[in-house]
Formats: structure tokens, sequence, C-alpha cells
């Protein structure tokens, strides 16, 4: 059964009196533990897609969905509570709290979106920041490490919950070419780790790559059914 | 909740700048108001125990329609023997009533042989006026303080009329009044003190003996004008004020009307009316503190959620529920307020008892040395406390269901 499916789907702003089709009738689905990879240009609406899947933007047309559930009638606090079970997510500026630390950071959706037990809750950071590397530097602020550091960090939180689907949109664009091709082998291995879908979203060709199947976006449309790369 | 609360407390600490300056807004409001609270209050309590305990007592009886006619002072509405012996028997039944006075309140001519001039006089019985109002003989500014008030013959002169008709501690002076009748009598007293005179009624009336008023107005037997009545403590006034009316209103006249009325220290002198000004002053006063943490909190509530978006936006992305965001900013608020006011609390409490240890004294009118004895009852305190704790509660609402409602696509995006 496929994680995401997506039929016919339409995303459609409205600016004033100018109606912007962000999103014209896209078909897709996505298998499990998959490693998928949106290109394109940008405007070409690989965030919007990304947000739409997150349920963080609701479709205006057609069929979307993630996780055995249909998403597009969600309201904001059922689909707030499908994001923290189901989802992580890892944004390109990191988006780490800058007053806590990193342990702190990736412990925080367990203390405040799942509520783990203390005991637990600490025993799942420490083993998600072994995994990522970032064991030794659990006590430093995110204002004390380097951009790829943060990143790892962002993966880790966006894992902690034990996820099924991580969404990452550009999460190389503010990272030099090494640290991208880090971070991108570090989901990967995660993904084999944990079985855990990665759907990111990018335009950088280092980054695509590495991408198990790409789908390409243009002007709203996806161009091909999800090469495998 | 509690990981709520943890997260809050951490947030403030982490936010430290932050959390200084709106605790630190919120700790000065508190200690102004408790500041004011009490040293106002010390001023007020000051001034109502100057004149009860000086001159009118906590509760005074007289009979019906007296009061209204005070100013003529009226020698036909006095209280007969009859009277007198139930009000006494009331009283006598009452634990709370400390003592009380019976009083012959007349005008007369007072001559010292050259000029003559109007006095207004309260007879008394001496050891029965001292003890209800404790305070008299510290206002006898001249002539010699002696363990009775007077003795018979005597008589105690208000300061001004001392001054104006040049009579000193000494002096012989005469007194001339009509009865109720309308016959003329005199009397000739020495001045035995000087008193200083007080704002209120009877602040500035001479005090003669009971014995004195009798001989002069001939009063055969036994009449008084009015009784003060002194409790045991100011508290017990609302009750035995109640208890006193209903047991006053049960005794009629033939007209089935009551003979006596009571009245409060508040209804009898005009300093109640300067002591609401206080309690009003005090409100206002509260009005601004709560203004100033209301405008305070909100403006730093307001910054933090405006500072603070793109975290909304990752903590909303991450799947908090809108009810957690906005309980979290709340929290903040709350814990803001409880901060600013358990340090504004202490620096009060330190303040006042620094105030009372240094023994601070000021003028009042025509009265100097006054002590200032700060004093801040546990009430107050509490209900300050809460008031500012539920309007750092209030504060907070909107910032925090701004935050709550915040979109995470548009939060994610900001800068």
């Amino acid at each position: 059964m496929s994680l995401v499916t997506a039929d016919n789907l339409e995303k459609t702003y409205q600016i004033g009196e100018i109606t912007v089709k962000a999103i014209r009738g896209v078909n897709f689905s996505i298998e499990p533990a998959s490693f998928v990879s949106f290109v394109g240009p940008s405007g070409s609406g690989k965030s919007t897609l990304l947000n739409m899947i997150g349920c963080l933007d609701p479709p205006t047309g057609g069929y979307l969905q993630v996780a055995g559930q249909d998403i597009a009638n969600m309201n904001r606090k059922q689909a707030a509570r499908f994001r923290g079970e189901h989802i992580g997510f890892v944004f390109q500026d990191f988006n780490l709290i800058p007053v806590l630390t990193v342990f702190e950071n990736v412990e925080y959706p367990l203390l405040m979106v799942q509520n783990w037990p203390e005991q637990k809750r600490k025993k799942q950071v420490q083993n998600l920041l072994e995994a990522v590397g970032m064991g030794d530097q659990a006590n430093k602020y995110p204002s004390q490490i380097s951009g790829g550091q943060k990143q790892r960090v962002a993966v880790a939180r966006a894992l902690v919950t034990n996820a099924k689907l991580v969404l990452a949109d550009e999460p190389t664009a503010n990272l030099d070419g090494e640290t991208a091709n880090r971070i991108i082998n570090l989901m990967k291995k995660m993904r084999d780790e944990l079985d855990t879908t990665f759907i990111f979203s990018t335009h950088d060709p280092r980054v695509m790559r590495n991408a198990e199947i790409i789908f390409t976006l243009e002007d709203g449309r996806l161009r091909n059914g999800g090469a495998h790369a | 909740m509690l990981n709520i609360i943890k997260i809050a407390a951490r947030n403030l600490r982490r936010y430290q700048r932050r959390t200084i300056l709106t605790s630190a807004l919120i700790t000065l409001g508190v200690v102004a108001v408790l500041l004011y609270i009490s040293v106002t209050g010390s001023f007020k309590d000051m001034m109502v125990g100057q004149i009860t305990d000086s001159m009118i007592g906590h509760l005074q009886i007289h009979r019906r329609g007296y009061l209204a006619s005070i100013d003529n002072l009226p020698l036909n509405l006095n209280l007969n023997e009859h009277q007198l012996t139930k009000v006494k028997k009331i009283l006598s039944n009452v634990d709370a009533v400390e003592s009380f006075s019976m009083r012959i309140k007349l005008g007369a001519m007072f001559s010292n042989f050259t000029e003559t001039t109007n006095i207004r006089l309260n007879a008394v019985i001496p050891e029965q006026e001292v003890k209800t109002v404790p305070l008299l003989p510290d206002r006898i500014i001249e002539g010699q303080k002696k363990d009775v008030l007077l003795q018979k013959g005597e008589i105690l002169i208000p300061e001004l009329i001392a001054k104006g008709m040049k009579v000193k501690v000494g002096d012989d002076i005469v007194l001339v009044a009509n009865n109720k009748d309308g016959s003329v009598n005199g009397k000739t007293f020495t001045v035995s003190g000087v008193l200083e005179g007080i704002s209120g009624p009877g602040g500035r009336d001479g005090v003669i003996h009971l014995d004195d008023a009798k001989e002069l107005l001939r009063i055969d037997g036994v009449e008084i004008s009015e009784i003060a009545i002194r409790l045991k403590s100011m508290d017990d006034l609302p009750p035995v004020f109640s208890r006193l009316k209903e047991e006053l209103a049960s005794i009629k006249d033939k007209q089935d009307k009551p003979v006596f009325e009571l009245h409060t220290w508040e209804k009898l002198t005009p300093f109640y009316n300067i002591a609401k000004m206080i309690d009003l002053m005090t409100f206002f006063i509260k009005v601004m503190l709560v203004s100033i943490v209301l405008v305070s909190i909100m403006n730093v509530m307001i910054m933090a959620v405006y500072e603070r978006i793109n975290e909304i936006g990752t903590i909303s992305a991450i799947g908090t529920l809108p009810g957690k965001i906005m309980a979290l900013f709340v929290t903040e608020g709350f814990l803001l307020g409880v901060l600013g006011t358990v340090v504004g609390t202490v620096i009060s409490l330190i303040s006042i008892a620094a105030i009372n240890a240094a023994e601070i004294t000021f003028n009042f009118g025509r009265q100097s040395d006054l002590l200032l004895a700060p004093v801040i009852g546990q009430g107050d305190v509490i209900t300050i406390g809460l008031i500012v704790i539920g309007i750092s509660v209030l504060a907070s609402l909107q910032p925090a269901f701004k935050a709550a409602r915040m979109d995470p696509i548009t939060a994610l995006r900001h800068v």
C-alpha cells in the first residue's frame, strides 16, 4: 500500500483578482521507505506540493492520501495532530529553536507533541543524536554549531517521533557541496535503518544524483511519473 | 500541563533580558502600590485614631433628632434618667464595648472680665471621658497634665479662645449659659489647661466637669446630650453597630418612634470623606498599576510573538496543537506575573520594615511629629498579587491567541 497517493491534485491560490494555479492535476504515489526527490526550477510548485503532503496547506482539488488518511478535509487541529504523529520536517533554514540546546531541540516534539515519559524520551533523543553523529554536541546551542551540524540536528528532530514520513524542503540549499552530500547520505542511512520515507524538494543537481525516485515538476505539472535515478 | 509549565519556565530563563525587563516593570508596579497602600493606610488609620481616640469615640448615642440640631446644641433633646438607664443596660451587655462616656454639650458665653465670646463645651465625667477618648489628655498643650483630666470648677479651653482672649492657665473666667427654660446663670471657672484644636465636630470645644454643667444649667437629676462609646477593637465596629442599632431601635416612645439614634464615627466627622478620598486614590493607583502591568505584559508578549514567529511556525509544523501553543504563551505571561509579584512583594515588605525601623515623622495640619508607621494587611498583599497575576494572564491572551492561530507556512517564511 502506498504511503502517499495523489490523484488529480490541485492547488490554486487567489491573490487579489489573480488566480494562481500552483499545482495542476498531479498524480503520483510513493511507497514506504522510499527516497524521493521532487525537482524543478523555482516556482514549479515543489514547496507547495511538499506543504500539501505535510498537511500544512490543504489541496483545493483532487485527492491526497497520506499514511492511509485523506488529508484534504482536515481542520487545523486534526492536521497538527496528524503531523505530530506521522510526519517529520527538515527545513532549508534548519529552524532550530535558538534558546534550546541541541538535545532540547530534538527532545521538543516528544515533550510538547507526543508527551513521552522522561526516561524513554531521553534515551530516544540520545540514540538519534548518536545516529546523526551529534551525540557529543548535545549541550551546545544552535549558534555554537555549523550549518551541516544544524541540519543533522534537524534530521534527528524529524525522526525522533518515529515518523513514517520525513519531508525536507531544499534541505541542502544553505550548505556547501561536501556538507550537502553528507546530509543526503545521512538521510539515506536513516531511511535504511528506520525504513522512514524521505521526500525532499531540490533544484540542486548534487542532491538529485542521490535520489532514488525523481519527480520533475514544471509549472505545477509533473513531467515524469517518478523516474528511478 | 506540567511539560508546558517546564517549557515556559525554561523559555523565560533563556530569554533572560526580556524576562528581567518585564518582571522588573511588574515588580515596580507592585512595590509602588503596596507601599502606597501601606503608607496611606497608616496615615488614614492614624488620623482616624486621632479623631476617635481624642474626641468622638467609635460610636455615639443621642436622642433621636439631636444630631440634626447639633449646631444649636439643643438642651431640650437630652436623654433623661430613665432613657439613660436603658442605654447603660444595653451597653453593659456588649462585651466589645471597652467604655462609654456621658456628656452634656452646651453653648455658653465666655468672659475674661474684659471681653466676651461664645464657646462650645463638653461637660464630662473625667474618668469616663479619659477611658473613652484616651488621647484627649495629649491634646492639652498648656497646663500640667494630671492624673485626673480636670477637677470641678476647672475648665480646659480651646487654643483659639486662649489666644484670642489672652487667657492663660490659672486665670479665672466666667461662663454664662441659658438653661432649657431660658433662664440665665453664670459660674466662675479656673483655666486648668489649653486644648489643641483638631478638625471635626467637637475639635474646638472646651471641657468642663459634668457636675459644673448641671450647676450652670440648673439641672436637677440626670440629663445627658450624648454617650460616646469606645470599643475594644475598631474591627468590632460593624457588628456592634448592627447589634446596638437593633436593640436601641426596639425602645420606642409614645408615638411608637425610636427614642435613640446611633452613629458611627464615620457619620460624625468630615474626616471620613478624606478617608474615603484616600480609598478612592488608592483605588485609582491600583487601576494605574493594573494598566502598567497590562500594557507592559501585552507589549512584551506581542514582541515575543513577533520575535518568535519562526519558532512558532516550527513548533506548529512539527505538530504542536494550537491549544498547546496558546497555553505555552499564556503560561509564560502567568509566570512573569508570579515572578514580578513575588519579587515586588518581598521588596515592599522589606521597604515597609525599613520605613518602620527609620521611625520617620511628619507634620499634618497643626499636628507635628506624627510617626509614619506603614503596615500592610495580608488581604491587601493577596488581593494585589492575584490582580497582577490575573492581569498578566489576561494580557498574554491576545498575543497567545495570535500565536496559536498563526498559519505555519506564513510563520516559517518569516525572516
